[in-house]
């Protein structure tokens, strides 16, 4: 079959896949960086296209708290922000991954804090991968770096969010959300049925049959010892999210001797500093993870054996690299090289850190 | 083969919109391609600019510094996009409104007073095809037959009726194009 390729833009890409994946809604307040994410499904009348529904919500508490409800029926919903905007939803979130519901969460990150800058950042890194709202929870959460992985990310955030019954969260930037790339797209499969998701979901609000007791969806437990309990079984939950979906991408690692690690947008930039610093003669290796959690410390601990120094290179002041440095625990130095506000680096400025401290 | 571009002028002039049609073209090729508009808090008649790469390869950054050609269309962008135009690249612009020629040594430079032209046939709408189509004429990576193709599928179909005059407008912007300087 001929392959269907499109030029989109990242917050473009994200709408067509949740429509594609058979989404039953999406509920979302605009804010730039991510408006087109509504605009474009609002243009595409998904309604008529598979069913559907896309709904400007009146905030983003509002947008959170309607695919809360959406999760707990044992549907397919997304919602999408940037920085400031995903703030708001973080008790929403946090209820989310109490009362264990699958969804999925794009954030288009901006320079912070406060209201910051519209120009891309990943200053949100500590909010995503360690909770975010209040509680001991993790999010699934997925780094995109261009625009198929925006589509693409969609697509398997529904699939792990479901497998796991948790939020998951694609921590995206400005640059990913704006910029235009080919996409592939895939088929349009068909929104699940009730039955099926009766099916899929026993744990669903579907209605009660005689043949089973009420589904309740809650996070809420005033008996201490049970509440331990759910805590305990949600940690196992991440304990198994940690062993069973660690995803990553090594550029040029097999003879590095230094390591650039990178997410987002800085692994592109890093990309090309690889490919220059090889040029000059540096022997430069990327490691790009796409699951920033769960981390992959293994593998980071593994490179431990053969580079003389890690570079984390990040739009934030210093975030992903205590996860390097807890991973390597000590074994080769683990630098940081940042920039804020909205700015990117260059892959110049790699280079030269990488000179710098090693 | 990878050709890194920026196109730079005023908003309003389709700097963006040609960047699209040449992101399109390269992909009816075959090609990867990545566009990056200039993005910030911008303004109605300020400074526009798109970065375009086509690749035989999957692109590393979409976000650069220096590039094998600029497409430069007013006084700002010349200040501001001469210099980063690489060693032996080529630096191509319209010649409208521009006070301080481009003045650097080691690069190729051509001229196409594409305002005028299209002021002369009295559709400025298509002025960035006629510059689009300067561009053709100095490079061949991107196929003629392919930019017909990638304006059918970057321009809505109520716009198709305007294709034939986009072509028209590609073909003045061969024949217009002026050399001013080569270095290899």
């Amino acid at each position: 079959m001929k392959k269907e390729l499109r030029l989109m833009k990242g917050n473009e890409a994200v709408g067509e896949a949740a429509i594609r994946v058979g989404a039953d809604g999406y509920f979302g307040y605009p804010i730039t960086t991510q408006s087109e994410v509504l605009e474009y499904l609002m243009s595409e009348k998904p309604h008529e296209r598979t069913g559907m529904v896309v709904l400007q919500a009146e905030s983003e508490v509002a947008a959170i708290n309607m695919v809360y409800g959406a999760a707990g029926a044992g549907k397919m919903a997304i919602t999408s922000s940037s920085s400031p905007g995903i703030s708001l939803k973080q008790e929403g979130i946090s209820y989310m991954a109490g009362a264990e519901l699958p969804c999925v969460i794009l954030n288009v990150v901006r320079g912070g804090p406060g209201l910051g800058t519209i120009q891309p950042g990943q200053a949100d890194y500590f909010q995503a991968v360690k909770g975010g709202g209040h509680g001991d929870y993790k999010l699934i959460t997925l780094a995109p770096s261009s625009v198929q992985e925006m589509y693409d990310f969609t697509i398997l955030g529904f699939e792990l969010a479901f497998k796991y019954r948790n939020p998951v969260m694609l921590l995206s930037d400005g640059a990913i959300g704006q910029m235009m790339e080919k996409v592939e797209l895939t088929e349009q499969k068909e929104r699940r049925t009730t039955e099926e998701i009766v099916k899929q979901c026993p744990w669903a609000t579907t209605g009660k049959p005689k043949s089973r007791d009420h589904n309740i969806i809650t996070s809420l437990e005033l008996q201490s010892d049970k509440q331990e309990e759910l805590n305990h079984k949600l940690q196992r939950k991440y304990k198994q999210v940690e062993e069973d979906e660690v995803r990553y991408e090594t550029i040029q690692c097999e003879d590095a001797e230094y390591l650039i690690i990178a997410f987002g947008t800085s692994a592109r930039i890093a990309q090309k500093a690889v490919k220059e610093a090889r040029e000059q003669g540096i022997k430069m290796g990327l490691l790009r993870p796409i699951t920033l959690f769960p981390f992959p410390k293994k593998k980071i601990m593994e490179m431990t054996q053969q580079v003389k120094g890690m570079l984390s290179v990040e739009m934030n002041a210093g975030q992903m690299v205590e996860d390097i440095r807890l991973a390597v625990n000590g074994k080769v130095p683990v630098e940081h090289f940042g920039r804020l506000g909205g700015n990117m680096p260059s892959s110049e400025e790699i280079i030269e850190q990488v000179r710098k401290h090693f | 083969m990878t050709e890194e571009l920026i196109i730079a002028g005023f908003g309003g002039q389709g700097v963006l919109s040609m960047g699209k049609i040449l992101a399109y073209s390269a992909m009816m090729q075959d090609q990867e391609v990545s566009w990056m508009p200039s993005y910030g808090p911008e303004m109605r008649g300020g400074t526009a600019n798109v970065t375009v790469i086509l690749s035989d390869e999957r692109i590393s950054s979409p976000i650069l510094n220096t590039f094998d050609t600029a497409i430069i269309l007013n006084q700002q962008s010349m200040d501001k996009f001469e210099k980063s135009v690489k060693p032996g690249g080529l630096l191509l612009y319209d010649g409208n409104g521009i006070t301080r020629h481009p003045e650097r040594e080691d690069i190729n430079i051509y001229r196409v007073d594409a305002t005028d032209e299209a002021a002369r046939i009295g559709m400025a709408k298509i002025f960035n095809m006629i510059v689009l189509g300067a561009y053709l004429k100095i490079k061949d990576n991107v196929k003629l037959e392919n930019v017909v193709l990638g304006l059918k599928k970057s321009l809505p179909n109520r716009y198709h009726h305007m294709i034939p005059d986009n072509e028209k407008a590609i073909h003045r912007g061969l024949e217009i194009v002026r050399q001013i300087q080569t270095v290899n």
